[in-house]
Parts: structure tokens; C-alpha cells; sequence
């Protein structure tokens, strides 16, 4: 009797196990459908930059796949978390376990970024990030299966820092933030500064969302820098900006602004930006291509992208071109398919993934246009230099990722 | 801390700039304590109601031509008649009611007007240009203080000079307050005390479109702009009394002068010194500096 059951129980193991390995080289994609999950504000501070915006940039490009890859529909689904973390990663979770989400999005806001990666590593799926600008998501908190795509605090303070201290600002004074992601857009853009032979004379903290910044903008033209450096982010760098222009500094100061969207630009108007450096990861008016997408963007929304929707674009053909290259869904093998293949659309050519997650690509330099200069609503920048990739993000050897210690030490 | 040197002069310029800020306070914390006064009625929406006037500014100018000094008039007048609109159909039912409720309501306005306005207008604002007549800015010696700014200090001082000689001195006034310390007995004199009701809602709503037309030409319009104010505005009103006219005034423009310091010496504190010294005054003076306790 009991030799029958120890066979009973035994065959039975076999045979369980025998069909899920049959079942797992079988069902190459999960649920037989690719689902990307557009991760974003939808009705807060962030949502001119991410938004609505990518949620049609995501839909633009399931269109140019023709609704399908490699005979998987390919589906959208979208969320407003109203940046707030913990919603963001609840969401998550219930994406990926209940509605079988493969990759998520956008992600916007440095907080909703780092709490969604871990969930998204903890789950073996992927986020392929553009909206957020930590540095933190290729350093402490970098993940096997976290890309950071359409830019971040390194690069925009290496761009914007470099080309003002090169043009002659060489003396700087922060108006920060108060908070986690000013404190690092300040520290990176200093060293950058200090890098290029140019000094900091000091800064003043401020906290977010204030309601007048003209007394801080009086400690700054005391200060009497050259350069009054902006580490901080949507209304707040907006109405910096208007105040400085009220107040007159700007005739003997000039603004840079570290975290500026075209979004932003437009909301303000050229007589009170112009002058004023960018640095960005895309720009609607780069060429042909950039152009053609940018006008069936606009067509639909009724505005110009910003570089966080047009990269939002950029990770759904990434990823379809992985899935349809490898046939699978599995996270591990799209992302080691991404590292050893660079990719092109149109937000880059040659986009290289790195270990830490970080992909590499051209960042622009731009310069505002004088109102004179411009032809009309939406053409906003001259286009002052192409950084390459290699030179615009942190470098390699700089990274603090835990995933590259014994392989680079 | 800023690393910059503090002199006479920059202390005075921020001492002033205070006072300008202070200016905002006085005028919507004065809506406020009138509101609650007369209504019993915590108005949560008056964030709301400050940026309907602000963009009703921008919409008028933007679409219609209409220059800013109209709009000074206008917009008031139309938030006003809104204001009047929300009372009669919402508020009236819910003064024999704990105060929890109107804030509840007014509250979720507040939500309805902004979503409406994020809707259709998006979040990052509409710029609207300092009037001609305004624009250029003044060399006070210590500081050079744009022309702009200072109308807003006197116009605000102005207004709030106007509503309280209008409650304190007048017939009206007398009404008001009457039917403040008493609804059923002023209604018995045979005064529609409703009407005066859902007149001061309307006043009240039009001062905060007053202040949004003021605000402007200097902050950028975004129907979050209410949002971020009316915390303070409302820490402003609970410092001063609840319902004191003079007190809203008077805290309004202290408090904006001490936040301004505040930003001077110690910035990282400004966003919540207010708040501090809101719970020193509840622990000393339970009913706010100028309220009266019951």
C-alpha cells in the first residue's frame, strides 16, 4: 500500500512538473499579449510634461506597429498616481499580477520612479523610464531591470553648467528646492561649475511650491553672481522667472535654468526666456522625422511633446523590437537583448543601454529664440550643440550601481 | 542660510516685499472672516474663487480684449455673481448644520472649479502682462521696487480700508452685523436677511477675484495658483480670530512681514513659520489676537 501511494504521489510530481516545463517553452509571451502600462500625472503639477501627452505617444506608436508584434497585440493601459508613490506602486503591483502589464512607462516624478523600480524588479518585469530626473535610478537604486531613457539630473547639469561657465558665467548662485531632487540638481550642476573653472557664491533654499520667490530673487542680485542658477522644477522655475524679469534682474544677471520643459517655455512666452540655456534629451524641430511625429502628436493634443512624451514613444518601439527579435516576454532576455543592441527611432539613433540601466544618447544644448527670431507658436530653441551620449551622462566609473561592483570594481 | 552678507538695505527691501505679500493675506483673509462672520461657513473654495478671477483676467484679455483695468471691475463682479449662484443653490441648506459640513462642500468646489479649469487650460499657467500704465519700477534708494507691487499695497489696503467702513459705518453694515448677532430677530425688524446672506457670499467671493486680478501680472495664472495660498490664508484668518475683520487685516499684513524675514534669516522656514506661531496663538489665545472669546 504504501509502495503504491509513494508511486501515486511520485508520478503525479512528474507529471506536474513535466507540463509546466512544457508549458514554459510552449507560451513564449505570458497571456499572449504585449501590455504597457503608461505610468503618470494626469491631473497634477506634472501633467503638461507627461500626461495625456504620453498616453498618446504610447498610442502612436502601437498605430505604427500596426496594433501587433510578432503576433501579440499589443495593448496600452494608463494611471493617474497622482505622484504619489505609494499609489504608484500599489498600482504597479495590481498591473502586473491582475492585468499582466510587461513594461511600464513614463513614470514621472523621482519619488513615483524609485518606488515603482523596486516593484518592477521584484516582479521581474520592466520600467523603462522617462519622466523622471534621478540620478538615484543608475546609482543606489539601479535594478537589473530599471532603464532610465530620456534624461537625468547629471545631464542636464553637465549640459546647461558647462556651456554657461564656457560663455562666461563663471560666478553662480543657486535658488534650490527644498527638497531631495533640488538639493541634487544643485550639488551635480556645482561640480559641474567648479569643473569648468567657475565659482558658487552661495544659494538660497526655498521651499517647493512657494507662493512669491521675489525676496529670494533680491538675496541672489546681492549677490551679485554672474549666473543665477535655477535647481527646481515646473511652477516654481516659472515663476522664479517671471519675478526675475520683474525685478529687473536679468538686464545685469542671467538665468539658467536647469530643468525646463518647451512646456514651460510656452507658458512663460519668449519676450521674459529668451537667452535662456536648455539642456534637453529631444526637441520636435531636430529634423524631418522629429517633425513628421511631432505634427501627428500635435494633430491629436493639440501641443507640441515634450522630450519625456517622445521618449515615451521611443521605450514602446524599444521594447516591441526586443520582443520581436527574441519572441519572449521574459524580462531577463529583452533586457540582455537591449544591452548588446542599440537602438534607433526616432528620439535617437544608436542608443546604447549601459549596465547601471542608463541609455545613452545625444543631449541638446539649446538656446530660447529672441521673439523676433521665431516663426511662430512652438518654435522656441536654436539648437547650440550636440553633446554625445558618452560625454553628457555621468560615466560609468562614476557609478555607485551595486549591479556593477565586481565587474567594473 | 544664504551665504550673502545682511545689510539695512536688503532688509528693508525685504521688509517690503512682506508687506506686499502681506497685501494678498490681508485682502482673502478678509473675504474669509467676512464669509464666516455672516455665514457660519469655513469657505474652503476660496483658493478657487481667487484663481476664477485671476483667469477670468487672462480670458478677458486673451480672447476679448479687455485691459486689465476692466478686468479690475469685471472679473470681481462675475466671481461675485457665481459666488451668489453657489450660495443659493448649495450653502443655503446647510447653515443649521455643524461647520464640518460647508467646509466639506466648499471644499469639493474647490475641486470641481479647479478640475474644470486643469481641463481645459492644463497646469502650466498663462502669463499675463503688467498693465502699461504700471510697468517700470521705482528707485527707492535701498532697493528699486517695480511700480507694480506697490500698486498692489495700496490698492489692497485700499479695499480692505473700503470694507470695513462699509461694515462698521454704514447702514448696510449695521444690517450685516445684525443679522450676524442674530438672524431671527433682525428678520423680524422685517429685513431679508437671506438676501444680505447670499449679498456678503458674493462680496466675499468678488474680493477674492479681486485679489486673483491683482496676483496676475505677477504669478503665473494656473488653476493650482489658489491651492498653495489659501493654507496660509486660512492660518492667517484662525491667527487673527475667526470673523474679525480687523484682525484678518491686520494679521494678513504682520504675517506676510514676518514670512518675509523669515526668508531673510532662515528660508528653508518660511513655508512654516506661519503655522508655528498659528499654534503659539491657539495655545495662548485660544479664539485668535483680535478674536472675542464666548
Amino acid at each position: 500500500m504504501k509502495r503504491i501511494m509513494f508511486g501515486l504521489i511520485a508520478s503525479t510530481v512528474i507529471a506536474i512538473s513535466g507540463c509546466s516545463k512544457s508549458n514554459d517553452v510552449d507560451e513564449k509571451v505570458t497571456d499572449g499579449e504585449i501590455k504597457i502600462g503608461v505610468l503618470t500625472d494626469l491631473s497634477g503639477l506634472y501633467s503638461d510634461i507627461g500626461g495625456q501627452g504620453s498616453i498618446v505617444a504610447a498610442e502612436l506608436a502601437v498605430e505604427d506597429l500596426g496594433g501587433e508584434v510578432a503576433g501579440y497585440k499589443v495593448k496600452i493601459v494608463s494611471v493617474d498616481h497622482q505622484n504619489k508613490a505609494d499609489i504608484a506602486a500599489q498600482k504597479v503591483r495590481e498591473w502586473i499580477d491582475r492585468d499582466g502589464v510587461d513594461m511600464v512607462t513614463d513614470a514621472l516624478n523621482s519619488a513615483v520612479a524609485l518606488a515603482t523600480a523596486k516593484v518592477v524588479a521584484e516582479k521581474k518585469k520592466i520600467m523603462m523610464n522617462t519622466g523622471a530626473a534621478s540620478t538615484r535610478l543608475t546609482n543606489e537604486d539601479c535594478t537589473a531591470y530599471t532603464i532610465h531613457h530620456a534624461y537625468d539630473t547629471y545631464a542636464l547639469a553637465n549640459g546647461t553648467g558647462t556651456a554657461v561657465v564656457k560663455q562666461g558665467g563663471d560666478t553662480w548662485f543657486f535658488l534650490t528646492s527644498d527638497y531631495a531632487f533640488g538639493h541634487s540638481l544643485e550639488a551635480d550642476t556645482a561640480n559641474v561649475v567648479k569643473k569648468a573653472g567657475g565659482t558658487v557664491v552661495g544659494a538660497v533654499r526655498h521651499p517647493l511650491s512657494a507662493s512669491d520667490f521675489s525676496s529670494f530673487l533680491l538675496q541672489a542680485q546681492n549677490s551679485k553672481a554672474k549666473i543665477i542658477g535655477l535647481a527646481n522644477a515646473g511652477g516654481d522655475t516659472i515663476n522664479s522667472i517671471k519675478a526675475a524679469n520683474e525685478f529687473g534682474l536679468t538686464k545685469t544677471q542671467n538665468l539658467a535654468g536647469l530643468l525646463v520643459f518647451i512646456t514651460d517655455i510656452h507658458s512663460l512666452g519668449l519676450p521674459v526666456t529668451q537667452g535662456m540655456y536648455v539642456t534637453s534629451g529631444w526637441y520636435w524641430d531636430l529634423n524631418e522625422e522629429t517633425r513628421a511625429w511631432s505634427k501627428r502628436f500635435f494633430d491629436r493634443m493639440g501641443k507640441m511633446p515634450t522630450m519625456i512624451n517622445a521618449g515615451v514613444y521611443s521605450t514602446v518601439m524599444m521594447y516591441t523590437n526586443a520582443v520581436r527579435a527574441t519572441g519572449t516576454d521574459n524580462a531577463d532576455v529583452i533586457m540582455e537583448w537591449l544591452r548588446n543592441n542599440p537602438q534607433s527611432d526616432m528620439f535617437g539613433t544608436n542608443m546604447v543601454l549601459r549596465e547601471d540601466g542608463r541609455l545613452l544618447h545625444d543631449m541638446y544644448l539649446m538656446q530660447v529664440k529672441k521673439p523676433s527670431e521665431s516663426r511662430g507658436e512652438w518654435d522656441y530653441y536654436h539648437v547650440r550643440q550636440t553633446i554625445p551620449g558618452a560625454d553628457a551622462f555621468q560615466p560609468l566609473s562614476e557609478s555607485r550601481c551595486p549591479l556593477l561592483s565586481g565587474q567594473t570594481g | 542660510m544664504s551665504e550673502v552678507g545682511i545689510t539695512l538695505d536688503s532688509l528693508l527691501g525685504q521688509l517690503l516685499l512682506g508687506l506686499v505679500n502681506g497685501s494678498f493675506y490681508a485682502i482673502l483673509s478678509l473675504g474669509l472672516a467676512v464669509i464666516f462672520g455672516l455665514l457660519n461657513i469655513v469657505n474652503f473654495a476660496h483658493g478657487a474663487l481667487y484663481m476664477m478671477g485671476a483667469y477670468f483676467g487672462w480670458i478677458a484679455l486673451t480672447y476679448f480684449g479687455v485691459g486689465y483695468w476692466w478686468s479690475l471691475v469685471l472679473a470681481p463682479s462675475l466671481v461675485a455673481v457665481f459666488g451668489m449662484l453657489v450660495e443659493r443653490t448649495l450653502l443655503q441648506w446647510l447653515y443649521k448644520l455643524d461647520h464640518l459640513y460647508g467646509l466639506l462642500l466648499t471644499f469639493g468646489v474647490s475641486l470641481i472649479i479647479e478640475g474644470t479649469y486643469r481641463y481645459f487650460f492644463g497646469v502650466s499657467g498663462q502669463p499675463y502682462p503688467v498693465p502699461e500704465l504700471l510697468s517700470g519700477s521705482t528707485d527707492l534708494g535701498f532697493m528699486t521696487l517695480p511700480n507694480y507691487r506697490g500698486w498692489v499695497v495700496i490698492a489692497s489696503l485700499g479695499v480692505c480700508l473700503g470694507t470695513w467702513f462699509m461694515i462698521e459705518r454704514t447702514r448696510l453694515g449695521a444690517y450685516l452685523r445684525a443679522a450676524t448677532e442674530n438672524p431671527k430677530l433682525t428678520q423680524a425688524f422685517g429685513i431679508n436677511v437671506p438676501l444680505l446672506v447670499m449679498l456678503t457670499y458674493g462680496f466675499g467671493a468678488g474680493l477674492a477675484a479681486f485679489a486673483g486680478v491683482l496676483a496676475a501680472p505677477i504669478i503665473q495664472i494656473t488653476p493650482l495658483m489658489g491651492n498653495n495660498l489659501i493654507v496660509i490664508v486660512f492660518a492667517v484668518v484662525v491667527i487673527g480670530g475667526m470673523g474679525s475683520i480687523l484682525g484678518a487685516v491686520a494679521t494678513g499684513l504682520a504675517l506676510g512681514v514676518i514670512e518675509g524675514l523669515t526668508k531673510v534669516f532662515y528660508p528653508e522656514a518660511s513655508s512654516t513659520v506661519v503655522f508655528v506661531i498659528m499654534a503659539l496663538v491657539l495655545l495662548v489665545r485660544p479664539a485668535g489676537l483680535f478674536g472675542r472669546e464666548t
